[in-house]
């Protein structure tokens, strides 16, 4: 296969000289917005962000303290009837479903939960990184605080997030400027949906199919 | 292939035995992959035309895209600026393709993952069949990709003893239809519901007899057909949106979970990607993140976007490889206007407010891809190699009314391109054609007043033609090809040279003309 590199490479080095831009190439114009007009965490950023994931046909609760979370998170649950919930070993303790009715199960890194038994999970609850309001979108960290890896927040069929205020940009440049690149990230706008069929939306496919979000301010 | 007078080197016809290696840039291989259909674009258009359904299917479907599209445009009062530099940021890829090819590779290799190399689609295929069968299964989990469908990878696959599973709806519609896909986006935008439900009652195991035509029910259908698959699968084999080559990260954007289940819970992940899908560096997602869902799907933002760089140990795939394809990209690449067909994000707006897409559909095309760009893009990948490759009509296929220009996140200027390649094809013809006749007989005409009078006095026997409603609906061959389709109007009573001699320019009702 290191013929294959050496040639393509070769192809595409007389390519680039063949076909280069007499005139040279421009430098890249960055009169777009890179950053917003609202301050990050500020009350008009959160009401959109609000606005624009109930957009999604997601459903938004608020909170104003830690004790607030823990009692919107239960109230998510309830309403969808999820019994059985997975959270991070690291979520916040005061985010936690209190238990009672229901079974919370804490998933460590060193010992992943098999694919199996997440599938078993009826609800998984977990922070996020980042927030992007004009978009409606929740950015999670694999391995993030509360965030725990990927097929935690994919498996179970109902996910509650809680967003941190101070986690609330209002646009994409902003969040990214936030961002590692080094860990897997998963940009969530919305449950999951298809509109592949007559571009018609249908809400809920192989992602969870409901997303509740609690943002705490 | 034309060569022009800067000095640059030929391009080349993809080699029959591979084995050939020139350094040169080389157009796809022909007979591999799906970049080439069996019939010139006129002929299976026509047979398009007659499908009323299809029509139908077509034209509620990219109407609703196009709606969505301008609405959550509009919302962005910087939508211009965001293309501008949607646009120089892939002219500065293009520029530094081979540089940042090779970043991207030391990064992706330093995070733990393994980068192939293929120089057209059957090298591709065999790439990636070898990296499946050392892993032992027999089956893949796939995430809608173009790529993989340029390169034919299931049917290659298949002949490995691999199945392929499709795993996204529009493209699992199309796999349990034995279909082609016909859009970008939504492969099978020419289905519509009630031929998707008799598709899932034939060829879905185990689905419910009583399953409706309601896109809801349909979709929950597919969910329970796929998810063992996804939750035991061993393999996966994805497409990239995007490649970072200053951090090695790799994007797919997606709506339904399908990507997220793919790229996240096999052991194994296979991405397979044209060279020129790179961003230089990880902030420059900031611009096509907004151009390309919003032009895409006419959302805000997809349901779901993933990136990931090389391996993370406890976090998915614990084996992840690249593929990186040329398969005549290299030949795109060394045409100076031409080489902005590779700026393409692959988001389909150009397809859903093209007038001829919407009536024909992507079938017509023969190539994976359709539409405006796939007009451009696939005869100058392939190559054009005489008049009857069915390559050299697609640049035809277009009234070159601009809209695809207009609607394109990265401001490809494809009127321009179209043009450019309509000059490739006649280039290709070794004898001349009818059409090359008729406008020698033309020149001949038109370059003698006296010829020119006598041709005019031709016109009073097309008034007779046409009879009293002033159309003329058939005309004797060749003439018959254009009259087959559509009417022609009746000449006028006279010529303008015979209106300037009778009234010296003053017409007799407006008085002297302005």
């Amino acid at each position: 296969m290191s013929g294959a590199r050496e040639e393509v490479l070769a192809r595409l080095r007389a390519a680039r000289d063949a076909g280069a831009p007499r005139g040279g190439v421009p430098p890249v114009p960055r009169g777009y917005h890179r950053s917003g007009s609202l301050a990050p965490g500020s009350a008009q950023v959160l009401d959109l962000l609000v606005e624009r994931v109930e957009d999604y046909r997601a459903r938004v609760l608020r909170a104003g303290s830690d004790d607030e979370v823990a009692g919107a998170v239960a109230r998510c649950l309830d309403e969808a009837g999820s019994r059985r919930v997975v959270v991070p070993a690291d979520l916040a303790p005061g985010w936690r479903p209190r238990t009672g009715e229901r079974e919370v199960v804490e998933e460590h890194p060193g010992s992943p939960l098999a694919v199996a038994e997440l599938d078993d999970l009826d609800a998984v609850v977990t922070g996020s990184t980042v927030a992007i309001a004009l978009t409606g979108t929740i950015v999670l960290a694999g391995g993030g605080p509360g965030q725990g890896r990927r097929a935690l927040t994919l498996v179970p069929d109902h996910h509650v997030c809680v967003v941190r205020a101070a986690d609330v940009v209002e646009t994409v440049p902003e969040a990214l400027a936030r961002l590692d690149p080094s860990v897997p990230l998963t940009f969530v706008s919305g449950p999951s949906a298809t509109s592949d069929i007559e571009l018609d939306r249908v809400e809920g496919v192989h992602g969870p199919r409901r997303l509740d979000v609690v943002v705490l301010r | 292939m034309s060569t022009t007078d800067l000095g640059m080197p030929a391009v080349r016809g993809g080699a029959r035995d591979g084995s050939r290696d020139t350094g040169l840039p080389t157009h796809s291989v022909a007979g591999q992959g799906n970049l080439r259909g069996t019939t010139s674009f006129p002929r299976a258009a026509h047979e398009k035309l007659a499908d009323t359904q299809l029509r139908r299917n077509l034209g509620k479907a990219t109407g609703i895209i196009r709606g969505k599209r301008a609405g959550v445009v509009a919302e962005l009062d910087d939508w211009e600026e965001l293309r501008l530099a949607g646009s120089a940021l892939k002219a500065d890829v293009m520029a530094r393709l081979p540089e940042l090819l090779e970043q991207l590779e030391e990064n992706v290799t330093a995070r733990g993952g393994h980068v192939h190399w293929a120089r057209d689609a059957a090298e591709a295929n065999a790439v990636v069949a070898e990296l499946v069968r050392a892993t032992g299964s027999d089956e893949v989990v796939k995430v809608k990709s173009m790529a993989t469908q340029e390169t034919g990878l299931n049917e290659a696959l298949a002949e490995q003893g691999i199945t392929a599973w499709e795993t996204d709806l529009a493209e699992l519609i199309v796999q349990l239809g034995h279909d082609a896909p016909s859009h970008i986006l939504v492969p099978a935008i020419h289905r519509n519901r009630s031929e998707i439900r008799e598709i899932f009652l034939r060829e879905m195991p185990g689905v419910d007899p009583a399953l409706s035509d309601d896109p809801r029910e349909l979709a929950m259908a597919a969910r329970a057909h796929l998810r063992r698959k996804f939750l035991t699968a061993k393999v996966a084999v994805s497409g990239a949106n995007f490649a970072v080559a200053d951090t090695g990260t790799l994007c797919v954007v997606e709506s339904e979970g399908n990507g997220r289940m793919c790229l996240t819970l096999p052991g194994t992940l296979i991405t397979l990607m044209g060279v020129e899908k790179l961003v230089p560096t990880f902030s420059d997602l900031e611009v096509f993140l907004q151009l390309l869902p919003r032009s895409s799907t006419g959302e805000r933002m997809n349901p779901y976007t993933s990136t990931w760089t090389g391996v993370t140990p406890g976090d998915g795939p614990q084996e992840f490889h690249l593929v990186l394809l040329d398969n005549g990209r290299s030949a795109v690449l060394a045409d100076e206007d031409g080489r902005a067909a590779l700026h393409c994000i692959r988001c389909s707006a150009c397809l859903n407010v093209c007038p001829v897409y919407e009536r024909v559909g992507g079938h017509a095309y023969g190539s994976v891809y359709p539409g405006p760009i796939g007009a451009v893009l696939s005869p100058m990948l392939t190559g054009i190699s005489g008049p009857d490759d069915p390559n050299a009509s697609l640049p035809y296929a277009s009234s070159l009314c601009g809209a695809c220009f207009d609607a394109c996140p990265v401001r490809i200027d494809i009127p321009n391109l179209l043009v450019q390649q309509r000059a490739a094809s006649v280039e290709s013809h070794p004898r001349p054609t009818a059409q090359d006749l008729a406008l020698r007989a033309a020149a001949l005409v038109m370059s003698s007043p006296g010829r020119f009078a006598a041709a005019e006095k031709g016109l009073a026997l097309g008034r007779l033609l046409a009879g009293r409603e002033g159309r003329i609906s058939s005309l004797p061959w060749p003439l018959s090809h254009w009259t087959d389709s559509r009417d022609v109007p009746a000449p006028p009573a006279e010529t303008a040279r015979q209106w300037w001699a009778r009234t010296g320019g003053h017409d007799e009702q407006d008085g002297e003309r302005s």
